[in-house]
């Protein structure tokens, strides 16, 4: 067994790991007459981070939208667990790459998860058990200090933190991440992948994330797929890097 | 009713002496009613930038008054309501299938009941006379059985809120991050909708349709420029509309003006106010 077996195995057997691979086969998504995606092959792994790279237009977030079941698709969509044996919709947890909120919302941190995660109504007094249980859940991605701010008053790498957070409670199996174009500094960045490594490892669970930054990609991912309209290559990120189309596409651009 | 006239007497205005001004003192009760439930419903208009969307409501329950009264209906206002429910899931389903934007198809459908309603009111050279107090409403027309009404939809809305906002503020936030987590949101939306229809429809004939929307958008623009959070936001809300229904009523009393564009013009005022107030900490 080869080393990349070996891993996929021991990944299987950790404790919360429902799901051990999500399967897509020829998915394809049209809308109009218009072919967004055709003919993608995929396999992710659990305790896995999948990168999803491409040039603007190559269908990446349609991909994620394809699998939260946000678009109608084509081919198969399968979740299997570690003795193969298929499983119903996994708990998908999903990171958007941003909210609907204009700068002056009310809305706060704590009234974001409110809605999100409990059954307190976020228009009334927050009783202090949900205002404990929100901190603890904002720690998993060091986000307990923000429980009181304004969302539209985060920066941008404090808001993704917050929603990963999120996307944590319940723990899912599936993790999916769009990550934004632009708003985050070099800094957030860093510091978000090295959340998202942790969490991968901590929590056992499958990620697949839409990324822009191709150097914070090669260090922190484990799997690279070079998407566009469909699969062109994939692999670990050095075979990726190295391959034809991912010179044609990302020329001049590194 | 009584309980409510003994406790009126007690204010030191002179329509507020023991036995005088009764339909003052329905009025008084019917808005300090009325304004928690603009005054939380609006939050959401708020949020989702529906603002035109109610606007539109009002027009279309205007129609249904139009068709009502030439179906000889003596109440016309539950054909009103049936009229505007039918009209805001129109304009949800409209919106959902085509993906045409928003404002596209609210103007659509706002100048299609306008005009439906001015032709059929005015068929056969009758005048439109009749129709004006609906346009300026008028609260001190307001009888207890009515006032009965609004307090049964106070506590309809107040379960409503209860159950349904943070499903609706989530769908607001991110409506796909929503889905994902079992959230419908599209019938959560056509519900708060036809919510917002009734709300409308059945007050428009003390408020006046001309101005019924600003009693549900200015209280909430006007908190949403102190509020760090969805509990001031509301406090803010319902204590601004409360506090502008109630002055703005008696004040129309002394200056002999309509009550509901009184009660606008102070509510404006307020958020003119909170504006500055926000730019000054900001």
């Amino acid at each position: 067994m080869n080393h990349h077996g070996i891993n996929v195995t021991r990944a299987c057997e950790g404790p919360n790991c429902g799901l051990c691979c999500t399967r897509i086969e020829n998915l394809g998504v049209t809308i109009g007459s218009d072919t967004i995606l055709s003919d993608v092959n995929l396999h992710v792994h659990c305790g896995e981070l999948t990168a999803i790279i491409g040039p603007n237009g190559a269908g990446k977030s349609t991909l994620l939208k394809a699998i939260l079941g946000e678009v109608r698709h084509t081919g198969s969509l399968k979740f299997l667990r570690s003795s193969g044996v298929r499983k119903e919709r996994p708990i998908i947890g999903y990171v958007p790459q941003h909210l609907n909120l204009d700068a002056t919302s009310p809305t706060s941190v704590l009234d974001l998860y409110a809605v999100c995660c409990s059954k307190s109504p976020a228009w009334l007094r927050i009783p202090d058990k949900v205002r404990h249980k929100a901190k603890e859940c904002l720690s998993r991605a060091q986000a307990d200090h923000l429980l009181d701010k304004r969302l539209g008053a985060l920066s941008g790498g404090e808001l993704q933190r917050v929603l990963v957070a999120l996307a944590l409670e319940p723990v899912p199996e599936l993790l999916l991440l769009d990550e934004p174009v632009s708003g985050i500094d070099q800094n957030g960045l860093e510091m978000f992948y090295n959340l998202l490594s942790d969490i991968r490892k901590d929590y056992d669970l499958s990620i697949i994330m839409v990324s822009h930054d191709l150097d914070l990609v090669a260090r922190h991912a484990d799997r690279l797929v070079l998407l566009n309209r469909t699969v062109l290559a994939s692999g670990t990120p050095r075979e990726v890097m190295a391959s034809e189309s991912f010179r044609k596409i990302f020329a001049g651009m590194s | 009713m009584e309980l409510w006239y003994n406790l009126v007497d007690l204010l030191p205005f002179e329509w507020a002496e023991p036995g005088r001004m009764l339909f003052m003192k329905n009025a008084l009760l019917a808005i300090i009613l009325l304004a928690p439930i603009f005054g939380t419903l609006g939050t959401m208009i708020v949020n989702n930038q529906m603002a035109f969307f109610s606007d539109a409501l009002g027009h279309g329950a205007f129609t249904g008054i139009v068709i009502g009264g030439l179906a000889g209906f003596l109440q016309p206002m539950w054909s009103a309501v049936a009229f505007s429910l039918v009209f805001s899931v129109g304009i949800s389903v409209v919106h959902h299938k085509t993906r045409m934007s928003s404002d596209t198809i609210i103007g659509v459908f706002s100048s299609f009941a306008v005009a439906a309603g001015i032709f059929l009111a005015t068929l056969g050279g009758k005048s439109f006379a009749k129709l004006n107090s609906y346009l300026v409403g008028s609260i001190l027309s307001i009888t207890p059985s009515e006032i009965g009404i609004i307090a049964v939809i106070l506590v309809l809305v107040l379960i409503y809120w209860y159950f349904f906002f943070n499903r609706l503020l989530f769908a607001s936030i991110n409506p796909v991050l929503a889905r994902s987590r079992g959230v419908r949101t599209f019938w959560l939306e056509t519900l708060f909708s036809m919510a917002i229809a009734v709300l409308v429809t059945v007050s428009m004939s003390w408020i006046g349709l001309l101005v019924i929307n600003s009693f549900l958008v200015l209280p909430a623009a006007a908190a949403r420029n102190l509020a760090r959070n969805q509990r001031q936001y509301h406090l803010i809300a319902v204590a601004i509309s409360l506090f502008s229904g109630v002055s703005g009523l008696i004040a129309s009393y002394y200056t002999e003006t309509a009550s509901g564009a009184t009660i606008v013009l102070i509510t404006a005022v307020i958020f003119l106010l909170t504006l500055l107030a926000r730019r000054r900490s900001a």
